[in-house]
């Protein structure tokens, strides 16, 4: 069933395509429809896949045989919780995408054409094929932004495409290296990740072809300095693409970086370890401060984005099973959360109030005129400063016991980082919803009727929430998963001969 | 019957109470205020449930409940109760109630700042209870959301500023708390209270410091040593102790009234709390060699405190300097016990007087200063928001009960005998003198300030001739004063009748004692 998460996708966005013209608004819920039934495949991977068993094979069919490329899709604890994550952030885009209303058709098949490329880089085993679906998720992104888009949205979709293209472009550069390595120590080219995870590089090669491959992918992670695109892309795509780009997309920068340079080279993981965590807790520090001093809502939860970010690639490269089951539970809660964010940012209150600009908000007394967003976007802020009793704090907790074994003083300056967090998260939240207008600027305090918060937004804002407490409440559904594979993992590392 | 999760029902009435209360909505004010204090009500007769069957001789932990939550990490669901939190539980139950008939209740949004409460009670009650850190530092963090709702939406003007600066002060101290318990489950691969101070008992910790966990030549008794700090500033945050005291004032002189009893009364336990049930018994050796600076940084706040107490004109300032300087008696009877390694088999009276000095201080204070700033709320509602130490003046024959009443609770609060405040200070100075004198000899000038800026405070608010402006001041209806009268007769009752506290700590004490004591 979970390939089927992909190939549902693809198909969906075709018959969006072929919902009439005259009934375009029917897109959305053939839309809603294939992108509930990719999640539920997704879902069904709970009883094709029991934690803690093997990598499991779930198709192997040649490709391009002359080359050794294969369509591997495979699956195990590090991927099958992303997987997941992308089915619920696809479900709460299209309920949170209710209201297009300008060429719905085109806008829903891009949406899942990105969801099905997204869905098959994290499911791809083989190097090439990942790198392939990596590609086609960025494409139907640069659209969604330059078209759907707001503020300086041809600017933020260029570099958006730029940035990603840069990373591409090192990765492929790395591929390529690899791919000659292989073929000059088996003789048979192959790309099969877990078959060039056996595989003993020489330790000069990993030096050089680590930090292609790492730095490549992570920049669609947001690593700090090359995450300038993100906040701007954020802010300029709309609102569902947005919660795509931070909650999944990101995702998949972080996802290559632990697939194709981690898990491969231990030796030039060895090398670069100290400058990349030194790179992610600057990121961590750097965008909860920039955070802090945005003027436009949304600049706060993309910079927020970088900053959390952050915490994935240090728990990457920590080296140690919790510091890689946190990065990847990380990356499903701020998957979740970001998502939350970017929902009631760019839907619930921008589409409503017609402004994000913080000091504007403060006067239209959105507290008492959208309550549930008020509560919504509080609660979605408990979870992003890492309160306990939401996903963040699971997550950030076992980064930093995992960064406090690998560095004490990165996870020092990271605590920081998270008093911070909390600092921007309450600066907004007082603002945007709690401000006390002044009173003489505004005769009205309770203004026009602001159109009340529609069903669809509810049911993904309660999706997304009940997820993040879920997970932070009883992280074992994602953590029974997650560790015995990041475990197994850093085992093969070892093997290859790593401290 | 007897099966029943009485300590999980105790958190969660609240909880859920207060997600009823909100959902009533803003047109059915009235009917969400009765069921906010019916939810106060119910939790309240639970405790009292609790209290009735609770094993007074016992100093072990009673109600336990545990339950493997997340393995991978060594997190129980593991709860409890001693005298300690028994004691703190019946304090916090009974204060909800009684904030919530406060003066100057929510002008607006009620069922939300009635709901708020109950969630705050909900932490209080989660954190007296939990045994495990993960869990307890849930909970922990979880009273901060409505406390900082509650002083934003609520409070006086400088509302806002006053609530993000008590939000991230006491979430610095909390980060540096939660790095310290990382560094210590790295090192022992445990969360879980009961067996962390196990291995402090025994002083295992440094040794595990040894071996698990480096930071570089860092040696393992530094390590433990930072710990300890870490740990301690998260509390000493929360009590607090100064030099960490600079969001307090602000803080209780801006939050709503019914909030500051909250915060004065219960929250600042947490603190006090954390010290008895998590610092001392994990880091009994640290404390030891630290006693000196840490008894010093005791008494300056006992004096200071009180010194700037005496200064102040903004009443509600007044008393939050008060209340600073109350709980410093609490740190100072617990860290003269603490120190003191018994040579005995059993805890000496001098260390079983002090700490049932400081557990009885710490209802004593949470009783008589919520007392007071409900007083004080009365006043600011009654002459149109003024607090000023000089705005008002012979108020004793305007408003005969409330004077009276309020002054009840004043010579409370200065430790005059036959009222509670007296034995919980008699106690812990008894104690204190034989442990560590000179703290003690420094810490009396202190109980001396007290007296003279309370008794200022009466005779300013009280006394001398009567301004003409006050001389319709209304007398406190009939309601206030059964909101008042519980609490004016449970001081009595306890400087009175104290057995009536101390037969339920004194086991828990020896216990307490017995567990810090090294091998």
């Amino acid at each position: 069933m979970l390939p089927w998460t992909i190939y549902l996708s693809f198909a969906g966005a075709l018959a969006v395509l072929l919902v009439p013209q005259r009934r375009a608004g029917a897109a959305r819920h053939v839309a809603l429809v294939f992108a509930l039934a990719g999640a539920a495949c997704g879902f069904s991977g709970i009883f094709a896949y029991r934690p803690g068993q093997d990598l499991l094979v779930l198709t192997r069919v040649p490709w391009v045989p002359a080359l050794g490329l294969e369509y591997l899709l495979a699956v195990d604890g590090l991927n099958l919780p992303l997987v997941w994550l992308t089915g619920l952030a696809a479900v709460a885009g299209v309920l949170f995408s209710w209201n297009v209303t300008d060429r719905p058709r085109e806008f829903f098949a891009l949406y899942l054409t990105l969801i099905g490329g997204v869905y098959g880089v994290f499911l791809s085993f083989d190097l090439f094929l990942l790198f392939f679906f990596y590609e086609v998720a960025i494409i139907p992104k640069y659209f969604l932004i330059a078209i759907w888009g707001s503020t300086r949205r041809e600017y933020g979709a260029m570099k958006l495409a730029l940035y990603s293209f840069l990373g591409s472009a090192l990765v492929f550069l790395g591929i390529l290296a690899v791919y000659a390595a292989v073929a000059q120590m088996t003789g048979t080219p192959n790309l099969d990740l877990a078959a060039l995870a056996r595989l003993d590089y020489p330790a000069g090669f990993q030096r050089w072809v680590f930090p292609l491959l790492f730095v490549g992918f992570a920049v669609l992670a947001g690593l700090w300095p090359l995450h300038t695109w993100a906040p701007t892309g954020h802010v300029a795509a709309p609102t569902a693409a947005s919660m795509l780009l931070a909650g999944v997309v990101m995702k998949l920068g972080s996802y290559g970086a632990l697939r194709a340079a981690v898990a491969l080279f231990p030796a030039g993981l060895a090398a670069w370890q100290t400058p990349v965590a030194a790179l992610a807790v600057t990121g961590i520090v750097y965008g909860a401060l920039v955070a802090l001093v945005q003027k436009d809502f949304k600049f706060v939860v993309g910079y927020s984005s970088v900053s959390h970010m952050g915490f994935v690639l240090l728990g990457l490269v920590a080296i140690n099973e919790l510091g890689l089951s946190g990065a990847v539970l990380q990356m499903f809660s701020h998957g979740v959360i970001a998502g939350l964010l970017f929902g009631v940012v760019g839907r619930m209150v921008y589409d409503r109030a017609h402004t994000r600009e913080l000091d504007e908000l403060a006067g239209l007394r959105l507290g008492r005129r959208l309550p549930f967003a008020a509560a919504t976007f509080v609660l979605a802020g408990m979870a992003s400063m890492g309160l306990p009793g939401f996903s963040g704090f699971v997550a950030e907790l076992s980064v930093l016991l995992g960064a406090w074994e690998a560095w004490p003083t990165a996870a020092v300056i990271t605590g920081a980082g998270i008093v911070v967090g909390a600092a921007y998260v309450l600066r907004a939240v007082q603002q945007a919803f709690f401000a006390v207008p002044v009173e003489a600027a505004n005769p009205d305090p309770d203004g026009p009727l602001l159109e009340p918060i529609s069903l669809p937004e509810r049911v993904g804002a309660l999706l997304l929430l009940a997820a993040t407490l879920v997970v932070g409440l009883f992280p074992g559904v994602l953590l029974d998963y997650i560790l015995p594979s990041a475990g197994a993992l850093l085992e093969t590392l070892r093997r290859v001969g790593i401290s | 019957m007897t099966k029943l999760p009485l300590l999980s029902l105790l958190t969660l009435i609240p909880l859920l109470g207060g997600v009823v209360v909100v959902s009533v909505g803003e047109r059915r004010a009235a009917i969400a205020r009765r069921l906010a204090l019916a939810v106060a009500g119910i939790t309240l007769l639970l405790a009292a449930t609790l209290a009735a069957r609770f094993e007074p001789g016992s100093g072990e932990l009673q109600f336990v409940e545990k339950v493997r939550w997340i393995p991978a990490l060594a997190v129980d669901y593991h709860l409890g109760v001693d005298g300690l939190g028994l004691l703190l539980i019946l304090l916090t139950t009974l204060l909800v109630p009684f904030a919530m008939l406060a003066p100057g209740g929510p002008p607006h949004r009620a069922p939300l700042y009635r709901a708020l409460m109950l969630f705050l009670e909900a932490g209080l009650l989660g954190t007296f209870t939990a045994l495990n850190f993960f869990h307890w530092f849930l909970f922990w963090e979880l009273s901060l959301i409505p406390a900082f709702f509650l002083i934003r939406l609520w409070g006086g003007t400088a509302g806002a500023s006053a609530a993000t600066q008590f939000f991230i002060y006491t979430l610095a101290g909390s980060v540096t708390m939660l790095l310290a318990f990382l560094a210590i489950f790295l090192a022992v691969g445990k969360f879980d209270f009961l067996e962390l101070a196990e291995l402090g008992r025994a002083d295992r910790l440094t040794a595990h410091f040894n071996v698990n966990f480096g930071w570089y030549a860092l040696p393992a008794e530094t390590l433990t040593r930072l710990a300890f700090a870490g740990v301690f500033l998260g509390l000493a945050v929360k009590v607090p102790v100064m030099p960490f005291h600079t969001w307090l004032p602000a803080t209780y002189a801006e939050a709503p009234t019914g909030v500051t009893m909250l915060l004065t009364g219960a929250m600042s336990k947490m603190g006090v709390y954390g010290f008895l049930r998590i610092l001392v018994p994990i880091f009994p050796e640290q404390i030891r060699a630290l006693q000196a600076p840490l008894l010093g940084l005791v008494v300056f706040t006992i004096l200071f405190s009180a010194a700037t107490a005496f200064a102040q004109r903004d009443l509600k300032r007044m008393l939050a300097y008060s209340s600073i300087n109350h709980l410093g008696y609490c740190l100072l009877g617990l860290l003269a016990a603490a120190s003191f390694a018994a040579p005995e088999a059993r805890p000496t009276t001098e260390q079983a007087a002090a700490l049932n000095g400081v557990l009885l201080q710490m209802l004593n204070h949470g009783l008589t200063a919520a007392t007071l700033f409900a007083c004080v709320g009365w006043l600011e509602q009654r002459s149109g928001g003024r607090r000023d130490l000089y705005d008002f003046g012979g108020l004793r024959r305007a408003t005969p009960v409330f004077a009276g009443l309020m002054g009840i609770a004043l010579f409370s609060s200065l430790g005059l005998p036959g009222l509670n405040g007296f034995v919980g200070e008699f106690l812990i100075f008894k104690g204190t003198f034989a442990l560590a004198p000179w703290a003690a000899a420094a810490a009396v000038p202190g109980l001396l300030l007290t007296a003279v800026f309370l008794l200022t405070l009466m005779q300013r608010v009280f006394h001398g001739p009567l301004e003409p402006r006050w001389t319709a001041l209304p007398d406190l209806t009939w309601r206030e004063r059964l909101a008042l009268a519980p609490a004016v007769a449970l001081m009595f009752a306890l400087g009175l009748w104290p057995q009536l506290v101390l037969t339920f700590t004194n086991a828990t004490v020896v216990s307490l004692a017995e567990a810090w004591r090294t091998f």
